[in-house]
C-alpha cells in the first residue's frame, strides 16, 4: 500500500516534471513560431477562441442573469437593491469570469487541441512531418498553444461583458432596479486593480488550460484509447488546476 | 523482411533516428547520427524519403498542398515553380488528377501513392519504405511495387523496404536481410535466401506454419494447465 503510493506519487513527479520541460521549451520556441508561423498561430486562435464565442456568450447572459437575480433578491433584505451592480460587476469581473470561461474553454477547445493533437500522433502524422524535417513543436503544437492564450483574455472580456449585460437585463429590465443606480454604483466601487485582477486571472488561466491540452495530446498514447484519455484528462487536469490557482491569486491580491 | 514483432519497423526507427539506441552505433552515410544535433539531424533528415505504413497524410490539407509541404517549409520556390514540381510528383504516381481531394477522400492505395509522391518531393537520396504493402488490394499493390522499380530506378537512389512480404520483396529487391529476433538471421540475393539451408530462413521464404518459429505462444504444458491445479487457469 505504501509502497505502491510512494511509485505513485513519484510518477506524479516524473510528469510533473516532464510538463515543466515540455512548457520551458515552447516558452523558448513562442518568440520565433509568433514571427515566422504568425498565420498558423491565427488560425489557431480563429479554432480556438471565435469557434468558442457562441458558448461562451450563451453561458455569460445566463451566469449574468442568475447573479443579478440572487444579488437583488439577497440585498432586497436590506433595501441595497441599488447595490445589485456591485455585487455583480465584482463577482462577474474577479471570479466568475474567468473561472468559468476557463472551465468552457477547457471543455469546448482544450479537448478539441488534446484530442486533435493524438489523433495526429496516433495517425503518425507527427512522425511523417518529424521525418519531412519539420518540427511538430513548432508547426503544430506552439501553435495551438500560443492561440489558446491569445483567446482565453479575449473570451474572458466577452464572458464578463455579456455576463454585466445580463445581470443589467435581470435586474434592471425585470426587477426594477434604477438603471443609473447600477452603472454608478459599479462604477464607484470597481477600479483598475479588480480589473487587472481579471485579466492577470484569464491570462494565467488561458496559459494552464492550454499547456494541459497540448501536453495530454501530445504526449497520449498513440492509440483510439489513449487518445480519448488524453481529453478526459485534459478537462480534469485543467479544471483543478483553474480553481486552485483562482483561489492562491485571489488570495494574493486580497 | 522478417516474421512480424522481430524489430523491422525499429530499426527503421533507428536509422531516422526517431528512436536513439541504447547500445551501439547507427552510421548513415558516414556519420554517427546519434550525435548530430538537431539541426544537423533535420538537414541529413531533407535526404531522407519516409513512407510510412499507412501513408500517415496530414489529414487537413489537400493532396496538393500535403505534397508540397515539405517543398514549402525548406524552400522559398515561387508559387508557380512549385506547383510544376508538385503536379510533376503526382503526375509520377498517377494521381495528378486527384490533387484538389482531400485524404478522407482517398482509398487506401491512393493515399498510399500519394504518401510515396510526397516522400520524393524533395529529390532524396534514401527512401524507406515501411511495409508498403500491407492492407492493400492486389491492383493497388501491384502499382506500388512497380512504382518502387521506377522510383529507385529513374532517380538513382536507394530504396530500404520493410516487408514481411516474401513474394513482393523477393520481386523488387536486389539485396534482402532476414530479421529473427531482433538479429539478422540471414542475406543475400532472393534467389540465395530461397536456396538458403537454414531452418527459419526457409520456414519464413515457404512460409511453413511450424518450424523455429512455433505455431504456439510459450504457454505452460497443455495437460496441465486443462486438468491440474486451478491457480494456473486463473
Amino acid at each position: 500500500m505504501f509502497r505502491e503510493m510512494m511509485v505513485t506519487f513519484s510518477e506524479f513527479l516524473r510528469n510533473f516534471g516532464a510538463m515543466w520541460l515540455f512548457f520551458l521549451r515552447l516558452l523558448q520556441l513562442s518568440p520565433s513560431v509568433m514571427v515566422t508561423r504568425f498565420r498558423l498561430v491565427a488560425y489557431q486562435v480563429h479554432n480556438a477562441g471565435a469557434l468558442s464565442i457562441v458558448i461562451i456568450m450563451i453561458s455569460g447572459l445566463f451566469v449574468g442573469g442568475v447573479l443579478g437575480l440572487q444579488a437583488y433578491s439577497s440585498l432586497e433584505k436590506f433595501n441595497a437593491e441599488d447595490s445589485t451592480g456591485i455585487f455583480a460587476g465584482l463577482g462577474l469581473i474577479k471570479e466568475i469570469g474567468p473561472v468559468i470561461t476557463a472551465l468552457l474553454f477547457a471543455g469546448r477547445a482544450g479537448t478539441a487541441l488534446a484530442s486533435e493533437i493524438g489523433l495526429m500522433k496516433a495517425t503518425d502524422q507527427l512522425s511523417a512531418m518529424e521525418m519531412m524535417a519539420v518540427d511538430p513543436l513548432r508547426y503544430v503544437v506552439v501553435p495551438r498553444f500560443l492561440g489558446g492564450i491569445i483567446s482565453m483574455p479575449l473570451l474572458t472580456a466577452v464572458f464578463t461583458t455579456i455576463g454585466l449585460l445580463g445581470a443589467h437585463l435581470v435586474a434592471v429590465e425585470m426587477l426594477g432596479v434604477d438603471v443609473g443606480a447600477y452603472w454608478q454604483q459599479m462604477q464607484s466601487v470597481l477600479d483598475m486593480d479588480d480589473i487587472r485582477e481579471g485579466i492577470i486571472k484569464s491570462v494565467v488561466f488561458g496559459l494552464i488550460t492550454s499547456l494541459v491540452a497540448v501536453w495530454e495530446g501530445y504526449n497520449c498514447v498513440p492509440t483510439a484509447e489513449g487518445v480519448g484519455r488524453a481529453t478526459t484528462r485534459t478537462v480534469v487536469v485543467s479544471a483543478i488546476a483553474v480553481l486552485i490557482f483562482n483561489f492562491m491569486i485571489t488570495a494574493t491580491f486580497l | 523482411m522478417g516474421p512480424s514483432g522481430t524489430g523491422k519497423t525499429t530499426l527503421l526507427q533507428l536509422i531516422t533516428r526517431q528512436l536513439r539506441p541504447d547500445r551501439g552505433q547507427v552510421i548513415v552515410d558516414g556519420t554517427d547520427i546519434a550525435t548530430l544535433s538537431q539541426s544537423e539531424l533535420y538537414k541529413l533528415r531533407r535526404r531522407f524519403g519516409v513512407l510510412f505504413q499507412h501513408g500517415a497524410l496530414l489529414t487537413d490539407m489537400s493532396v496538393f498542398e500535403n505534397v508540397a509541404f515539405a517543398i514549402r517549409e525548406h524552400t522559398h520556390l515561387p508559387e508557380s515553380l512549385i506547383r510544376h514540381v508538385v503536379l510533376t510528383k503526382l503526375h509520377a504516381v498517377g494521381l495528378r488528377g486527384a490533387a484538389d481531394l482531400m485524404p478522407a477522400q482517398l482509398s487506401g492505395g491512393m493515399a498510399r501513392r500519394v504518401a510515396l509522391a510526397r516522400a520524393i518531393a524533395m529529390d532524396p537520396d534514401i527512401l524507406i519504405y515501411d511495409e508498403p504493402f500491407v492492407g492493400l488490394d492486389p491492383i493497388s499493390m501491384g502499382v506500388i511495387v512497380k512504382l518502387l522499380g521506377q522510383i529507385n530506378d529513374a532517380l538513382n537512389i536507394t530504396s530500404i523496404v520493410v516487408s514481411h512480404d516474401v513474394h513482393d520483396v523477393t520481386a523488387v529487391a536486389d539485396y534482402s536481410y532476414v530479421l529473427a529476433d531482433g538479429k539478422v538471421a540471414a542475406e543475400g540475393t532472393p534467389e540465395e535466401l530461397k536456396n538458403s539451408s537454414s531452418e527459419l530462413v526457409r520456414q519464413f521464404m515457404h512460409g511453413l506454419p511450424d518450424g523455429p518459429v512455433g505455431f504456439h505462444y510459450d504457454a505452460p504444458d497443455y495437460d496441465e494447465q486443462l486438468l491440474g491445479k486451478r491457480r494456473d487457469v486463473s
